[in-house]
């Protein structure tokens, strides 16, 4: 029983974790994209597609991350090359993407997808209540570990990563010290499209492997809450995307044992969480300086 | 110092001199639109020289800087670099090239900390523990100490211009800009600052120094280029001329010297008794047990660096932040410590805050609607049952622009088309032109041309001497020993007894200012 929970507990996790890592580096760079939804379903429908024809869920995850970056090229485009407000063109963004992934997705509504193959290991995988849960995953679960590794290794290690909390931190400052600002918030924006995109595609690839119209729930708009969660700390973000994945997955338990608990309350917890963690460092004012990009959502327009 | 980088080309290309300029601008010309910031520019900047560049605001001096450092591009004309013809198309091609800069408003990355700061400046500069050894061991060798992990936000504004400077030095460079180096700095902090500069200079390092501050221009620099209406109007070495000539150059015609006589004094008409405000930020200052009394016909100046609670007690005086008493504020004879700001007006205060755009003025509406923000309450008929009069607020504008020659474009301008000092005299002189009988100003000419400064103290002057109290909190020593009657010292939240300035020097003010933070830097000059 705990097995099984714990499992599905780390399937509620995944996508949130992948959406809200790439979001966290978007934010580092200064940049609020609230189109996370909207580039989660069109990844989740354009994986769900690429899966189908082509008969591959690799494909199918792929085209997932590249469905992400395309949508949000376009609010790159918008919002760093034509300096319109990030805040109106990221709901904008939502709203599209979840009117355009419901006409692609039209026709593929009811068929059968095909399930993102789990990883196998004789032996390891056999391995009594640890051995599914270490070992028996999709390589999506993997990647989103590895991505909070790598993006933390990345922002704390390397010059990349210093460059682009340099021009989060204060863009006109990056900019008088020659960094190219809107090429760094390109390049991060296109990474948080495809940590989107493929969060999506886990939805429709690995975790029902099925399209229904706007199957993502909301849970992009969960994954944002997770970047402040997680104060703009990947670590944090891990522990805050099993924290509300649990909150899903109990909900089902919940109503399964016939716990007379509205489910409603615990669809809200996570949003009440992401209120009181932002009281609690707004308290710190030492704590917010260090960690909250300072040009998060400004926009930026250098010199002529 | 060539161990930074790994390589001793920065070391060898320190080593050329002679008769060649390290730097030459020829006849460069850089147009927005129409309007010309640089018009036919020419400049020569010596290896080991420390050459000022002066003129006023708006003169063009910005402009040419960045054109140097690689930030813009000349619409015309050429740069020459040790001779040869070069294209500096970004700031990373001008440090390459051995030009750093040392910018006004520091472009210091406050959330990170010093190496993640310097790191950033360098080519392929990453946070080892070797860049960290070679920073404390060039900022110690250069009189700069500097902690390596401590984040930017909690240093001084001092320290702040040491990273900038020790960041710059990192990169070998051969020539550096300095813009407005000393406009932050105690003159403490400025005397050790101007150590470095010279020990730079002797060995061999060029530096372009930006200045309004002609008296520390004529002691420092070797050569001064000055700038008018973006043209380059004279070259002179500046020990062989005098702040008075050296202002005219700048301003073109000779500036009214501001007069001063001892005024009548009349009754007190502020009295500040016992404040105490306890902070309501994180990083603010608390005031604690703030005592001082300003007669009316009296002029009294609090120095103080920024950040040392200046900013509390204008709040405290103006309205903004209320304190627990109302005693503790009296305006003409009246308990003004509770009263809103228009009720403070009522009685005969204005306000001038220190932040002319978004505090002084409102960036995005006109002239006569920024009139009406702070007169409407004034009993002047401003505003008259729930209607505003603009016609009035537009008569009080004439008036303001043509007492105080605020140069605009059109009628009424929006507050953010006009330049710096045409707009801080637009929010001085609509607080005085209603010949108030307590003004409170907060750094009245705070990055404002000499012409405007003038314009602006001399109206303060005269305020006083019509029998009005004021109160000036500014950090520019020069300015209130050139109007106060008095002077107070700010420091961490406490006020020194008020002293009568006639018996100050600016070093006791300085060293006063420096409190107890700086004491080791004190001690280092």
């Amino acid at each position: 029983m705990l097995e099984a929970i714990l499992l599905t507990v780390v399937t509620a996790a995944t996508p949130l974790l992948l959406a809200a890592i790439g979001e966290l580096v978007v934010e580092k760079s200064g940049v609020l994209n609230l189109g996370v939804e909207g580039m989660m379903v069109m990844g989740a429908v354009a994986g769900f597609a690429v899966t189908i024809t082509t008969g591959s869920p690799f494909l199918g995850v792929l085209g997932g991350a590249v469905a992400g970056v395309l949508v949000s090229l376009i609010f790159a485009f918008v919002t760093l090359t034509l300096v319109a407000n990030q805040v109106a063109s990221g709901l904008a963004l939502t709203l599209f993407g979840l009117g355009l992934s419901g006409l692609i997705g039209e026709s593929f509504v009811g068929q059968p997808g095909i399930k993102l193959q789990s990883l196998y290991i004789p032996g390891l995988t056999d391995l009594p209540f640890v051995g599914k849960l270490l070992f028996g995953q999709d390589i999506l679960v993997y990647l989103s570990f590895a991505s909070v590794f790598g993006v933390s290794w990345f922002l704390n290690r390397t010059r990349g990563g210093l460059i682009l909390r340099a021009v989060g931190d204060n863009h006109a400052s990056a900019h008088a010290l020659g960094y190219p600002v809107i090429g760094v918030r390109y390049l991060a924006v296109m990474f948080g499209g495809a940590m989107a995109g493929l969060g999506g595609a886990y939805m429709s690839v690995a975790y029902t492997p099925l399209w229904v119209e706007n199957m993502t729930a909301g849970r992009g708009w969960i994954a944002l809450a997770l970047v402040v969660f997680a104060s703009w700390l990947p670590w944090r973000a891990v522990f805050g995307a099993y924290l509300f994945g649990t909150v899903t997955v109990l909900q089902f338990h919940a109503q399964a044992l016939g716990i007379g608990f509205p489910s409603q309350f615990l669809s809200m917890l996570p949003y009440l969480a992401t209120i009181v963690v932002l009281v609690a460092i707004s308290g710190n004012r030492r704590a917010t300086l260090f960690n909250t990009p300072a040009s998060l959502g400004k926009p930026f327009v250098p010199d002529r | 110092m060539s161990e930074v980088t790994g390589d001793s080309t920065g070391e060898m290309l320190r080593r050329v001199g002679g008769d060649t300029p390290l730097l030459e601008v020829r006849h460069v010309v850089k147009r927005f639109g129409r309007f010309a910031a640089n018009d036919d520019v020419s400049l020569k900047v010596m290896p080991g020289e420390i050459h000022a560049l002066l003129g006023e605001n708006g003169a063009g001096k910005s402009t040419l800087v960045k054109i140097i450092y690689g930030s813009l591009q000349p619409t015309a004309g050429d740069i020459l670099w040790k001779g040869e013809p070069v294209t500096i198309a970004s700031p990373a091609e001008a440090r390459a090239l051995g030009i750093g800069m040392v910018f006004q408003h520091f472009s210091l990355f406050e959330a990170m900390t010093v190496i993640e700061n310097i790191a950033l400046a360098l080519p392929e500069g990453r946070v080892t523990r070797q860049l960290a050894d070679t920073i404390s061991r060039v900022s110690e060798s250069y009189g700069l100490s500097l902690d390596p992990d401590a984040h930017i936000a909690d240093l001084s504004v001092g320290e702040r211009q040491r990273v900038e400077i020790v960041r710059c030095l990192l990169q070998n460079p051969e020539l550096i800009i300095m813009d407005e180096p000393t406009s932050v700095l105690t003159p403490q902090e400025a005397d050790q600052l101007f150590v470095t500069l010279r020990r730079l200079a002797a060995e061999g390092c060029a530096i372009l120094y930006i200045s309004h501050r002609l008296e520390e221009v004529r002691a420092l620099c070797h050569h001064a280029t000055i700038m008018r209406r973006a043209k380059v109007v004279a070259e002179t070495d500046p020990a062989t001329e005098t702040v008075g000539t050296l202002a005219q150059l700048m301003v073109g015609n000779e500036i009214t010297r501001v007069t001063r006589e001892k005024g009548k004094l009349g009754p007190e008409a502020i009295l500040i008794k016992g404040l105490t405000l306890p902070s309501q930020e994180a990083f603010g200052v608390s005031l604690q047990d703030i005592n001082l009394s300003v007669r009316a016909g009296e002029i009294v100046a609090i120095a103080g660096i920024a950040g040392n609670g200046q900013k509390e007690l204008f709040g405290a005086l103006s309205g903004e932040e209320r304190p627990e008493r109302a005693d503790m504020v009296i305006f003409a004879g009246e308990a003004a410590g509770r009263m809103r700001i228009n009720e403070r007006r009522l009685l005969g205060a204005a306000f001038v805050p220190e932040e002319r755009l978004g505090h002084g003025a409102v960036p995005g509406l006109r002239l006569t609607e920024n009139v009406v923000l702070t007169r409407h309450g004034t009993g002047e008929g401003i505003a008259r049952r729930g209607f505003t009069r603009f016609g009035r607020a537009g008569r009080i504008v004439e008036k303001v622009v043509s007492l105080f020659d605020v140069r605009k474009g059109v009628v009424d301008p929006e507050a953010r088309s006009l330049s710096g000092g045409n707009l801080q005299k637009f929010v001085v002189g609509r607080e005085v032109q209603r010949t108030p009988k307590i003004l409170i100003i907060a750094q009245p000419t705070w990055g404002v041309d000499a012409g405007a400064a003038a314009v602006i103290r001399q109206s303060l002057i005269d305020l006083s001497r019509q029998g009005a109290a004021i109160l000036i909190i500014s950090q520019d020593l020069d300015e209130i020993f050139e109007i106060a009657d008095r002077i107070a010292v700010i420091s961490r939240g406490q006020l020194s007894a008020a002293e009568d300035a006639d018996t100050l020097t600016p070093e006791k003010v300085g060293l006063l200012m420096a409190g107890g933070a700086e004491k080791h830097g004190v001690a280092a000059a």
